[in-house]
């Protein structure tokens, strides 16, 4: 079988694999990025499900853990641009603790499961291509390996 | 108000936004499915929720069904959450008490391909949504005085227009302008489209206006260093740099600058660098104030502490108003709200070799072309390079703007100029040939097609040209040869390229000092493009003019004076409410770490000490007013000390746990 046929018959195999992914967007930046996303009408999948937070800094570690245990197969945490916080830093807080974060999970093998993004609020057509891309990484990983131990 | 603590009554409705989210999200199926949730009394669709009986619907169940939170599962909280709160209010019930799912922004009009998965996931959101309400807790508003003063930074036409509008409401304004002389750019040009009014007798009243109004304060050569606080309770710092002249013993005689060693041989920024002028000068003669200032980069003295056997400058002022020892000043000014006025720089068109600009003196700027022009310039109005009126003259159109690879959007004022930069030539140089290069003449606003066909009609040739196609401007024999794909070369005596208004290049250091963003083009962002374009996502920072994008003088003029409404309304109303959603310290969870301090950004936590049952107890206390919800403090505290009320550690996790389906 070629390389080429392998790869044919994997994604068959997850053809069926819908992930629930969470979102954490952050009301000033991001949030309006997804909005403007939607009022431009760019399209993208359906499988990212987004909690609006004021700030990205004010996503709790707990959250994302909770999530990942819980079963969500993927976690997308998205804010505004390095230097362009609508609270002055909280995204360098976010991006110290979400690296910090990822460093634990790399022993669970999670870390890949977590994207943090930057996405402003006049970038909607970077908004769907940041879900298309966060949708299809975790569609190649497959289902939260976390999940399937919870359930047997 | 009743509200049933543990078993809230919670109501559910679906809008269907006319088409816009039934005509990808099944409606009716979402209505069932929420009536299966726990704790959900009611749950109805309607076609615009948004609407007068949309919103009776939910007052009625409010009133009639005991309902006692609401979920409504339509556009964005970002669009309607202000609307849906005041339903909520109206009917006597909290008005935080309230949640909202996006299902048009975030699902039918994202997934409009995709109906059954985007059903399915308009589920997920109301689940979510009712999940966090049942945890939803009352909120009270806080509210707080508003100073009355306004701040407007920026002095050209959009900052005078706004500063003039809000003082004439009674209110004390403070107008901040960071060059010697409030102008700006229409102080620069010499007529302007399409009346052809001179700029400058329509612009100098309302300057001169400016400095007599008994409500407006006027800090020129000053920079707005600091931004602190809130709407309604700014402090803003701001420096006042040195002049080196005491501006309240300058008359303006202007004998320094004609004293000055250096009179004749520093580069006049007012005229685009190309007159000259001393290095103690006033940016033009009617400026306002009419002080004199030393430029320190130039001056002499300031340089080398000596300047000759004794300053001439000095020696020359016989109001004793030069003080080369004067030191910058900083003030701070309490302002209830702030307009942002800091207009545009123009397009550098060394950026794009093609056109020749700097390598040739032949080759000028939209903006060069206004000085050389006008009456109050170098030339004293004629029209002349190298000291020879230019008889073949060549405009090239969409320098820096429409351009996929760098400013995609259109500059909007350029097919104007160059018009009327034709017929100004017409008019002054006899027999003078002139070619437009264009690609599209967008003539749009008032009386601009009349004003384009009479340019038109005066003999001048539009040539059309498209923006990728190549064209190359050369010098040749003291010549400029112009070379255009699909047209014969033009020798020509002139070329004047119409640059593109950009935000300021420096603009980034006063983004974040104000907390406001910028675009995807860099201008700063309104916070909705068509209802609410002067308003910034910071509450009480509002826009005027070109620092929000390109914009004509009627334009700037209308928008600056919406934007001076916009701030005055909290001024006279003389209280705000302030968002109750803060923090909240759990005194019985804190145990005083302090973790949460230091990163608070608006420094809102202090660590107190009390007494309590006969021990010293330490906790963190929170300052509503400072604080702006951000939550940092939240995700910081490892033990469930603090929290933002409507974005609690339970409401959010519950969310969570509602989309993963676990109870």
């Amino acid at each position: 079988m070629t390389k080429k046929e392998e790869k044919v018959i994997e994604m068959d195999e997850k053809g069926d694999f819908e992930p629930k992914i969470l979102g954490f967007l952050c009301n000033w930046c991001s949030y309006a990025g997804a909005d403007l996303a939607g009022v431009s009408r760019y399209q993208y999948p359906p499988n990212v499900q987004c909690i609006r937070v004021m700030c990205s800094s004010r996503v709790d570690p707990m959250w994302i853990l909770k999530a990942l245990t819980d079963g969500a197969d993927g976690v997308l945490i998205a804010g505004c641009h390095p230097g362009d916080c609508h609270y002055v830093e909280g995204n360098y807080r976010t991006r110290r603790r979400i690296a910090a974060l990822k460093k634990i999970l790399e022993n669970y093998g999670l870390s890949d499961r977590v994207f943090l993004e930057w996405v402003s609020a006049s970038e909607g057509k970077k908004f769907a291509e940041v879900i298309t891309k966060v949708t299809n990484a975790i569609k190649e990983l497959g289902p939260n390996p976390y999940k399937k131990r919870w359930e047997i | 108000m009743k509200l049933n603590g543990e078993s809230p009554k919670i109501g559910v409705y679906i809008c269907e936004c006319g088409i816009n989210i039934s005509a990808t999200v099944n409606v009716e199926k979402v209505v069932e499915y929420a009536r299966t949730l726990p704790n959900v009394t009611v749950s109805r669709y309607y076609k615009y929720m948004c609407s007068d009986p949309g919103q009776a619907l939910i007052k009625k169940d409010i009133k009639e069904l005991g309902v006692d939170r609401v979920v409504v599962a339509s556009c964005s909280p970002r669009m309607h959450e202000p609307t849906f709160r005041a339903v909520l209010e109206d009917a006597g019930l909290n008005p935080y008490c309230f949640e909202m799912a996006n299902i048009r922004e975030h699902c039918s009009w994202a997934h409009a391909h995709e109906k059954e998965k985007a059903t399915e996931k308009a589920k997920d959101l109301v689940r979510m949504a009712v999940a966090k309400a049942k945890l939803l807790r009352p909120l009270e508003k806080k509210e707080v005085p508003v100073i009355r003063t306004a701040l407007v930074i920026g002095g050209g036409i959009s900052g005078i227009q706004a500063a003039l509008e809000v003082a004439n409401k009674g209110i004390k304004t403070y107008l901040v302008e960071r060059s010697p002389s409030i102008g700006g750019r229409m102080a620069q040009l010499d007529k302007t489209f399409p009346t052809l009014d001179c700029s400058a007798c329509i612009l100098t009243p309302k300057m001169v206006d400016v400095a007599r109004h008994p409500d407006i304060e006027l800090l020129t050569y000053s920079i707005v260093e600091k931004v602190d606080g809130y709407i309604g309770n700014f402090k803003v710092t701001v420096r006042k740099k040195a002049r080196y002249v005491d501006i309240d013993k300058c008359v303006g005689c202007g004998r320094c600058a004609e004293a000055c060693r250096l009179k004749g041989r520093v580069d006049d920024e007012f005229n685009e660098n190309l007159g000259k002028r001393s290095a103690i000068y006033v940016p033009f003669p009617q400026a306002v104030p009419l002080k004199y200032t030393i430029d320190p980069n130039k001056c002499i003295y300031l340089k080398t502490g000596k300047c000759g056997e004794f300053p001439p400058c000095k020696k020359a002022c016989e109001a004793n108003a030069i003080n080369h020892e004067q030191k910058d000043e900083v003030v701070e000014l309490d302002v209830g709200t702030i307009i942002v006025a800091t207009g545009y720089d123009l397009f550098d068109p060394t950026e794009k070799p093609e056109y020749g600009y700097g390598k040739s003196n032949r080759v000028i700027t939209g903006l060069e072309f206004e000085r050389l022009v006008s009456s109050s310039g170098p030339t004293g109005g004629h029209i002349e390079i190298d000291g020879k009126e230019p008889k073949k003259v060549v405009f090239i159109q969409c320098v820096g703007s429409r351009d996929r690879k760098g400013n995609e959007y259109c500059s909007r004022v350029c097919c104007m100029y160059t018009a009327k930069h034709a017929h100004l030539v017409r008019e002054k140089v006899r027999g003078a040939e002139l070619t437009v290069y264009y690609t599209d003449v967008r003539a749009f606003g008032k009386g601009f097609e009349e004003f384009y066909n009479r340019v038109k009609d005066e003999g001048i040739s539009y040539m059309r040209r498209e923006l990728d196609d190549p064209i190359e401007v050369v010098e040749k024999d003291g010549k400029v040869v112009v070379k255009a794909d699909g047209h014969p070369d033009i020798e020509a005596d002139l070329v004047v390229l119409a640059t593109a208004i950009i935000q300021r290049k420096d603009i980034g250091g006063l983004a974040k000092v104000l907390r406001i963003s910028q675009g995807a083009d860099r201008f700063f962002l309104e916070v909705h493009p068509k209802l609410r374009p002067m308003d910034t996502a910071t509450r009480g920072i509002f826009l005027a003019g070109c620092c929000q994008g390109p914009k004509d003088i009627p334009d700037t003029v209308a928008q600056a004076s919406g934007a001076a409404a916009r701030a005055a309304i909290p001024i006279l109303h003389g209280k705000i409410d302030l968002d109750p959603q803060t923090s909240e310290v759990i005194d019985k969870n804190c145990d005083g770490c302090a973790y949460c301090i230091d990163p608070c950004p608006y420094k809102a936590l202090t660590l107190i000490e009390y007494m309590r049952d006969g021990a010293i107890k330490k906790t963190v206390e929170a300052n509503e007013a400072l604080c702006q919800g951000c939550g940092v403090c939240q995700a910081t505290c490892p033990k469930q000390g603090i929290i933002v009320r409507g974005f609690t550690l339970e409401q959010i996790s519950a969310m969570v746990q509602a989309l993963l389906g676990v109870t």
